[in-house]
């Protein structure tokens, strides 16, 4: 119980300040796109030079949680998702938001992302030595495995078709193929010097999502001059919490897959939203009503999202090994101060460490507190005129792809792949699976080829890849989910036309 | 006389005034920019960003260093823009890694050599070693080389990814002790590589000694070598390569400093080459760099591009075989 021994100095003046300085700072930044998570903590360690451990890692870790929440605000009110963690997020919380239910999306998503957040440092408090082991667990078999698990999530993602999915998820695999190839070293597609880095995941992000709302934006701002204006619905946040209590399901399933996830280094953040929306739709009972503003959409991804913040620290904290960007990060500011991680952290610096991990904690709920605050005011950016929204989210776009790396190339990257989405959308792709195999790609193929060079040199590919419980595992697992996507496929016969597919975007936009 | 004093003053005049408008005069009139060509995070980002705390200082340049990251393929994306596209007016500076960006442009396909830039002065300078599992057989080298005599091709060893010292550690031990090994470059970075070992996915690997230090003393790898000429202060009993018998120098040693892109006005150069290592040698930055186990050796332009000399002449010799 030593944290909540500890518990007391997160309320101390100056270190409550910095708590709330960071939580609401958080929030801002994590709802700028193209400001990650990462992006954000990296930041904010120069203001932490001047400040004690205790003090700066206070202000690191409640950053850290808001951000993961905040990026829900742009993703549901723009569609722009902040961070790969957010692409979920914008399925069902973007249409709410079209529907004049954004107010509700919002309160909805803080609320779902508090309840994940907190059982996730809960998890990180209690069960950190055996979440070790289990992050130790994951072997380049493994994670390859698991990124095939990722790959059939693709085909029932949209919800349109499944052979138009798998389409896009396949052009996402081959722009992830583009760049510099780390383990062989090879280079590969790069016909222009603003792709010699490969396809950043970021700017591809904004480029999907936001450029075809914004052409879609500026053609209806010309076709007629009054344009319907969206009501945004008051929504009382006592039936927020009621409708969270009442979607027990995707919030479990949600909370669960993330901390779960979370936990595999260099895979889970980005991934833990996707796939904790696509099972709770698999489980869910309305599950033809996903992807049309359902609330449990919302619930399932962020409250995915959230989970995953605690456990990503376990390797970082134990094992001394950054499991995430975010965590390599977090692992500068540590050093700075002198402060190496490791088992032995808790025993030399309780009162910074646990300080930390109590400052997540009450982060979690201030972040709710003050989320839930805004949800009300934010949900009217809805109000504003399509054209005057449609410069506002270029501009945005621009800025968040630029400062990824502070490179020009990016943004050009941006638009073209944007511009291409918005002919794919005309004709019933999305966006998402492609985003998920521009993720997915890079993921499996680095582990297959590392796993291939560990069993040539060992035991050979067949027993490295097809043998051990957590193999089997994984692979049950895929072949469930591809057997389950393939019986629902006879069962409703999904497919889009192109006529449905417009008649479907302009009910929509 | 007096007319050809008159001319010489205003000679001189026209051409302190001429430097004054080439803006050399008072360099640096705005704050400068230092290139990262690694994400925000790492370990040359978070040593580039400690030992320029003190730029402000009126002993140092009297103006701010911003960093800006510019990450992606390994270093390649950083410095084929600062060879290419930065300006040189002194505004601009890089960060190296050597030997990643001379190992690189000898392996081609970049727009850089070691004649695109001109050094300013070192900062620090982390060793290669050499880890293995805490529970592992092997406790020497001596085991290690000797597993892999037996077993040509069958021992697994992580790093860092192609053409960084990790990798030219793992060629290097591999020529002196004349063994065939399976090096498994990772593509999560030293981290990546470090997990590997701990989890006994690969046998041993190659990482860096501020990194390995850390995980030595959290109880989860056991250093066996160091891959330099000179013991560690960090580490006063790890041996290095030579004394093990294997005849290793330190050229895969990761030594970090900055560097201007070539074309950078001369005076501007002596400037910085005069002040930067005077920065560098500061009791805060120091304190701060030793907190964060992160090993210093701070070296003079004119060292710097001795060093460079001499790793590209190794480094050529060493990359012909592959």
């Amino acid at each position: 119980m030593d944290f909540l021994f500890y518990m007391g100095d997160v309320f101390s003046p100056i270190n409550f300040g910095l708590l709330m300085l960071g939580t609401i700072g958080g929030l801002i930044l994590g709802a700028t796109p193209g400001l990650s998570p990462t992006m954000a903590v990296a930041l904010l360690i120069p203001f932490t030079f001047q400040l004690e451990p205790q003090q700066g890692l206070i202000l690191l870790g409640a950053a850290y949680t808001s951000t993961v929440a905040g990026g829900a605000v742009s993703a549901i009110l723009l569609k722009i998702p902040g961070a790969p963690a957010n692409i979920a997020t914008t399925l069902d919380g973007h249409t709410m938001a079209l529907k004049g239910e954004g107010a509700k999306a919002l309160q909805l998503s803080f609320l779902a992302s508090a309840i994940g957040g907190v059982f996730g440092v809960l998890l990180l408090i209690f069960l950190t030595p055996v979440l070790a082991q289990w992050a130790l667990a994951f072997g380049p078999s493994h994670l390859f495995w698991l990124a095939i698990l990722g790959v059939t999530v693709i085909g029932t993602l949209d919800s349109s078709s499944v052979v138009k999915g798998l389409l896009s998820g396949c052009i996402g695999l081959w722009l992830a193929t583009i760049g510099f190839d780390d383990i062989m070293g090879a280079q590969r597609f790069i016909f222009h010097p603003a792709v010699s880095g490969g396809i950043n995941v970021i700017p591809a992000l904004i480029g999907l999502f936001a450029i075809p709302q914004v052409i879609t934006m500026f053609t209806k701002g010309r076709s007629s001059d009054d344009a319907e204006v969206i009501g945004v619905k008051k929504h009382p946040i006592r039936l927020a919490v009621l409708e969270v209590l009442k979607r027990r399901t995707a919030l479990a399933i949600g909370t669960i897959t993330g901390s779960v996830i979370g936990l595999i280094p260099g895979v889970g953040g980005q991934i833990a939203g996707l796939v904790a929306y696509d099972q709770s739709r698999k489980a869910s009972r309305e599950s033809a009503k996903f992807g049309t503003g359902h609330s449990e959409g919302v619930i399932a991804a962020e409250s995915a999202n959230n989970a995953m913040v605690g456990p990503s620290l376990v390797p970082l904290l134990t094992l001394s090994i950054p499991g995430s960007p975010t965590a390599a990060v977090l692992l500068g500011g540590l050093l700075i101060h002198g402060i190496f991680p490791g088992p032995d952290l808790f025993m030399n610096y309780p009162q910074v460490a646990w300080t930390f991990i109590d400052s997540m904690l009450i982060g979690q709920i201030l972040m709710c507190i003050f989320g839930l605050y805004v949800a009300g005011l934010a949900a009217s950016v809805a109000r504003v005129p399509h054209g005057v929204m449609a410069a506002v989210v270029l501009g945005l776009a621009v800025f968040g792809s630029y400062s990824v790396q502070n490179s020009m190339g990016d943004v050009y990257v941006m638009a073209s792949l944007g511009l291409a989405m918005y002919f794919l959308e005309r004709f019933g792709f999305s966006a998402a699976p492609l985003v998920l195999g521009l993720i997915l790609g890079p993921i499996a193929e680095a582990n297959f080829i590392q796993g291939s060079m560990i069993a040539d040199a060992t035991i050979g590919k067949t027993a490295y890849f097809f043998t051990g419980w957590l193999n089997w595992l994984l692979i049950g697992i895929v072949l469930a989910s591809v057997g389950y996507s393939i019986w629902m496929e006879l069962m409703h016969r999904r497919y889009t036309t192109k006529d449905d597919a417009v008649a479907k975007e302009e009910a929509l936009s | 006389m007096k007319t050809w004093i008159a001319g010489a003053a205003m000679a001189l005049a026209a051409m302190a005034g001429m430097a004054q408008a080439d803006g050399h005069g008072d360099y640096p009139e705005r704050p400068v920019m230092l290139m990262v060509s690694y994400g925000a995070g790492g370990a040359t980002d978070f040593q580039a960003r400690i030992v320029t705390m003190t730029a402000g200082n009126e002993d140092a340049l009297g103006v701010p260093i911003a960093i800006v990251n510019r990450p992606g393929a390994g270093g390649r994306v950083g410095w084929n823009w600062l060879a290419s596209e930065a300006d040189a007016d002194g505004y601009t500076l890089g960060a190296y890694n050597v030997p990643h960006f001379i190992a690189q442009s000898i392996e081609g396909g970049v727009s850089y050599s070691t004649d695109s830039f001109e050094p300013i002065a070192n900062w620090g300078a982390d060793p290669a070693v050499f880890v293995v599992g805490a529970d592992s057989e092997f406790n020497s080298m001596e085991d290690v080389i000797a597993y892999a005599k037996e077993n040509p091709g069958g021992l697994t060893f992580s790093g860092a990814g192609l053409f960084v010292g990790h990798h030219i550690a793992a060629l290097q031990l591999e020529k002196a002790a004349d063994v065939k090994m399976a090096y498994i470059p990772n593509n999560a970075g030293g981290a990546g590589a470090m997990r590997a070992v701990i989890a006994g996915e690969v046998m041993g690997g190659v990482n860096n000694l501020s990194d390995a230090f850390r995980a030595q003393n959290a109880g989860n790898v056991k250093i066996l070598g160091i891959f330099d000429t000179e013991r560690s202060d960090f580490l006063p009993d790890v041996p290095t390569m030579q004394e093990q018998g294997y005849d290793i120098d330190n050229a895969s040693v990761n030594y970090r400093g900055v560097m201007v892109p070539k074309g950078t006005p001369q005076p501007i150069i002596d400037h910085l080459a005069e002040t930067v290592p005077a920065m560098f040698d500061n009791d805060r930055v120091k304190s701060r760099m030793e907190a964060g186990g992160s090993p210093m050796r701070i070296m003079s332009r004119d060292e710097v591009i001795e060093m460079w000399a001499a790793r590209e002449e190794t480094l050529k010799e060493l990359l012909a075989g592959l």
